[in-house]
């Protein structure tokens, strides 16, 4: 790797400049900008020419995996090809250049690509409202519970301060309840992966706000009973939320309206084909049914008179979460991308992520793979323990992940959900052709034999990446955030 | 046209093995009054000639308006090889680094990032980022009432200059922690007037924020914020402009102890309001209340330098409901363009960019105020926004200069009523000198005309808004 690990400060030489990026004149001009107000010496940023920075950085982009070079079967993550175009289309000049603050009749076409948006997304979830306005999925998460809460203090409804989530949950859905300053109260799953309908009966009560549920579940399999629950939640004066993480699941298939759910997020990211971008922006869509639109957050595209508008008048909205509109370059993308699927797409994307995930569970389990649920169908994504191979070996799940990485797959999810012991979350996407789930399964059982003949050797996994495991307990112990020699203030 | 790879016989033999004979048993453990056979109504779909079609044609309606609006959103040169390297699928594809191993690109990268912000704002620490810097903002206000040990108040007095969008999300974030926003007016010179709300008063403020610059354009001399701040035992949170900090004192001189801003100028395309980017930075004391993900520098079994994501425990996937934030999805790909942005400039190309900026806002305010019915609205010193006082109402104003091509700035009038027809106008490094003596006299000539064919009435009193 030699060079590769240098940091771009390393690489710096004083005086050294990238002289096209130099506006002219050297910055001299008019100022009214008093003394004590200006920076004594320049920031301390690189001091480097063009060609250090474009090389530098994509070398270091070669040091990651990524959906274009590599399989990525991280459950939970809905990990598909981000299709070019998306890209190429958002990044068209007329889009990329509307100021915010630009008058809405200079931007109609822009407008109503996010109207129409709005308009699918509706159809998909069986929504009544949709806002294109949160920025992730856990700000989704956000506006929804808020948006209950508000639900309920405007029937003058105050004693509900109890969210209900299951333990097999992401940890967003807790986060974000205890920050919309509501009591978490997690109920258990059985042991064949639905909720327990008697643990649901006891937390429910006149301090339920409401329940959030992912379905299918992060155990990847559907919640079977889901219609009883929405009725019983609802009975009790709840509201359902639908933490549309696990969407590619049913796509065209299932509506989340049609389950019960009053509050749905999608994250565009996953179902939707929008890049990760090594961790965002995503985006978070939210659609509501009718009874919570008055409290939808603002803005949101409305069609009037044939112009298109962002609403932003709306007495009882929960209020704004976004500087501007969202992360507009984002919803684009998945416009780009629902139109190309069409109607006619939709079942297609659902059909073969299920199809694919239960074509590798099967496999797998022939394989000799622990399924931990074995007896049910699975989502677009299943679990198997590890739990064996590692009582066998000592190879854990975390090390059974590194070696695949020199197996050059991207790591299924390891330790989520928290309830499978030495767990793999496997969500293969509709993306990968039977020819890489085969090239994964072969990879899988390699593992796993070496893990029996050389447990040491998979112990120590990787061993061809770009470095070797890293000492996370040494980077929290003393951690190093910044390069000191970079900021060392003389 | 989905991105299903397989062919028909594939899927048959697939469904076969599976043991059964079409798509939908493959959904045998659902209700079936919940599934659908007939797919949701939307558009049929289109390939990608057909979907580039109609991009085209809908971006190509949207006017490109001469820009001098600024209010958080800022057009500066984007060079050519940002977005080509963050284009490149080994970034713009990839996920969040969890596995260290296989994302030691983008690792290296945010600790050089976090490293850059830091350097800017003269704070010791930077995360991963946040989404916009408006959530940044609320979750300095939010870490800052976890920091403050000293006071119990859940109280943060905010500066009025603030921009208003991010004082409208942190009221949305913070109202149900039972935090409060208390807004400090402005005084007759655009400062904060302390007097109504004096922070060592009645429930004292777990913080006090400001903006330098701030919404109006203004850069404050914040030192009495700090000398109140310490009084009054309370945090001190400073927004910023990051291109502003190329010619500016950083707030980690003036003693800042949480930062927060805006990363769009950092590279990043308008975008018609995103995705953005929201910096936070701090004081090492207060890391542990950090929210978002952190890289972090560390060595491999081999003793080799290694990057991963550190301090995890703060955030919501092991902590859960007690963690410092619901973030999880942050703006990965904007990081990477701000760091190759900030990478290609460097301190000195950064100072002549700010400078650049400040000098064609002297030279707009100066062909602005030199009309009659123009003139600023406070005479303090400004970076590269100005807010000037129109003798009419702005709306229609602005209306007839966007006939002209001109996207003449923001009318403030609505969110800062005190102030009078105030015009928030904005000019950075891209304006020439042609394009503002093009603003100016379009100007000129529309406000020599008479005010009701500008469909409005007169104004009432403009001299003094407060």
């Amino acid at each position: 790797m030699g060079q590769h690990t240098r940091l771009i400060f390393d690489v710096s030489r004083p005086g050294r400049r990238a002289h096209a990026q130099m506006p002219a004149g050297e910055g001299a001009g008019p100022s009214v900008l008093p003394a004590e107000l200006i920076r004594h010496r320049a920031a301390p940023l690189p001091e480097v020419s063009e060609l250090d920075v474009v090389r530098h950085y994509t070398r270091l982009s070669q040091l990651n995996f990524s959906i274009d070079t590599n399989s990525y079967p991280l459950g939970s993550c809905t990990m598909k090809y981000n299709p070019r175009a998306c890209h190429r289309l958002a990044s068209l000049p007329g889009f990329l250049d509307v100021h915010p603050g630009a008058p809405e009749a200079s931007y109609q076409g822009l407008l109503e690509c996010l109207y129409e948006l709005q308009d699918m997304l509706g159809a998909v979830t069986g929504m009544e409202a949709i806002t294109l306005a949160p920025m992730a999925g856990a700000q989704g998460e956000f506006a929804g519970v808020a948006m209950f809460k508000a639900y309920h203090h405007a029937r003058e409804d105050y004693g509900r301060d109890e969210i209900i989530v299951p333990d097999a949950a992401h940890g967003t859905n807790p986060a974000t309840a205890a920050m919309c300053g509501l009591k978490v109260r997690e109920i258990a799953t059985g042991t064949n992966g639905d909720i327990e309908l008697d643990a649901l009966d006891q937390a429910l009560g006149p301090r339920t706000a409401g329940i959030m549920l992912t379905n299918p579940s992060t155990l990847g399999v559907f919640e079977r009973r889901i219609l009883e629950i929405s009725k019983r939640v609802h009975a009790a004066g709840g509201l359902l939320y639908y933490d549309g993480a696990n969407l590619n699941a049913l796509l065209g298939r299932v509506l989340p309206g049609d389950m019960g759910f009053d509050a749905v997020h999608l994250n565009l990211h996953k179902t939707f084909s929008t890049p990760h971008g090594g961790g965002g922006p995503g985006a978070g869509a939210v659609g509501v049914a009718s009874a919570l639109k008055p409290f939808l957050p603002v803005p949101y595209v409305e069609k009037a008179e044939g112009a298109y508008r962002w609403q932003t008048d709306s007495p009882h909205s929960i209020g704004r979460l976004a500087a501007n509109g969202g992360n507009i370059g984002v919803l684009l993308r998945a416009w780009v991308y629902l139109r190309m699927l069409g109607r006619e797409g939709l079942q297609r994307v659902a059909d073969h992520a299920v199809l694919n995930a239960n074509y590798l569970a099967l496999r797998l389990a022939e394989e000799g793979f622990d399924l931990a649920y074995p007896e049910r169908r699975a989502g677009h994504e299943f679990v198997i323990s590890l739990k064996p191979l590692r009582d066998e070996t000592g190879v854990t799940a975390a090390d059974f992940a590194k070696a695949m990485l020199d197996e050059g797959f991207h790591a299924p999810t390891v330790y989520f959900p928290l309830l499978v012991p030495e767990c793999l979350l496997i969500e293969p996407t509709e993306t990968e052709s039977p020819e890489a789930l085969d090239a994964l399964i072969d990879a899988m059982v390699r593992v796993r034999d070496a893990a029996l003949s050389d447990p040491e050797a998979v112990r120590s996994a990787p061993h061809r990446m770009p470095i070797r495991r890293p000492d996370e307990v040494l980077a929290a112990r003393k951690p190093d955030l910044a390069y000191a020699p970079a900021l060392r203030r003389d | 046209m989905p991105f299903v790879p397989h062919t028909g016989e594939q899927s048959d033999q697939m469904l076969s093995r599976m043991g059964v004979s079409r798509f939908r048993d493959l959904y045998d453990e659902i209700p079936d009054s919940l599934l659908k056979d007939e797919p949701p109504h939307i558009l049929p779909g289109l390939d990608e000639a057909g979907v580039t079609r109609i991009a085209r044609e809908r971006a190509g309606r949207n006017e490109a308006l001469l820009c001098f609006a600024g209010g958080g959103a800022y057009e500066h040169h984007i060079p050519a090889a940002i977005w080509d390297i963050a284009s490149r699928g080994e970034f713009y594809s990839n996920y969040t680094p969890y596995q260290a191993e296989a994302a030691q690109g983008s690792l290296q990268l945010t600790y050089e990032y976090q490293t850059m912000i830091a350097g800017l704002t003269g704070m010791d620490v930077a995360n991963a980022s946040l989404y916009d810097g408006a959530t940044a903002f609320a979750e300095a206000c939010l870490m800052a009432v976890r920091c403050n040990k000293q006071s119990k108040s859940k109280r943060i007095l905010v500066a009025r200059s603030v921009h208003p969008a991010w004082r409208k999300v942190a009221h949305t974030l913070l109202s149900g922690q039972e935090i409060e926003l208390i807004e400090a007016p402005m005084d007759a010179s655009g400062r904060a007037d302390f007097a109504p709300v004096d922070p060592e008063s009645g429930g004292g403020f777990a913080a006090l924020a400001v903006a330098v610059p701030n919404y109006l354009g203004g850069v404050p001399d914040i030192r009495a914020w700090r000398a109140r701040a310490d009084r009054a035992r309370a945090l001190l949170i400073v927004g910023f402009n990051p291109v502003s900090l190329g010619l500016l004192r950083p707030p980690g001189e003036w003693g800042a102890d949480i930062v927060c801003g805006e990363g769009q100028p950092l590279g990043i395309p308008m975008s018609g309001g995103g995705p953005y980017l929201g910096l936070l930075a701090c004081k090492s004391r207060y890391l542990r209340q950090m929210p978002g993900r952190l890289a972090g520098r560390t060595v491999d079994k081999a003793g080799k330098p290694a990057y991963v994501l550190t301090l995890q425990a703060r955030e919501q996937h092991i902590r859960r409901s007690r963690a410092t934030s619901n973030i999880c999805t942050n703006q990965g790909l904007m990081v990477t363009a701000a760091t190759i942005y900030m990478a290609l400039l460097g301190g000195e190309g950064l100072r002549r960019v700010a400078a650049a900026c400040h000098a064609r806002a002297c030279e707009l305010v100066a062909a602005l105020t030199a009309i009659r019915g123009v003139q600023r609205v406070f005479d303090a010193p400004f970076f590269h926004e100005d807010v000037l006082r129109l003798d009419r109402p702005v709306a229609p104003v602005l209306a007839a200069l966007a006939e002209e091509g001109i996207l003449g700035g923001i009318d403030v009038s609505g969110e800062y009523p005190e102030l009078g027809h105030a015009l928030l106008v904005c000019a950075t490094e891209m304006r020439t000198s042609e394009e503002i003596g093009r603003y100016a006299s379009t100007l000129r000539e529309l406000m020599g005309r008479n005010l009701q064919s500008l469909g409005s009435a007169p104004c009432i009193d403009a001299s003094d808004p407060l």
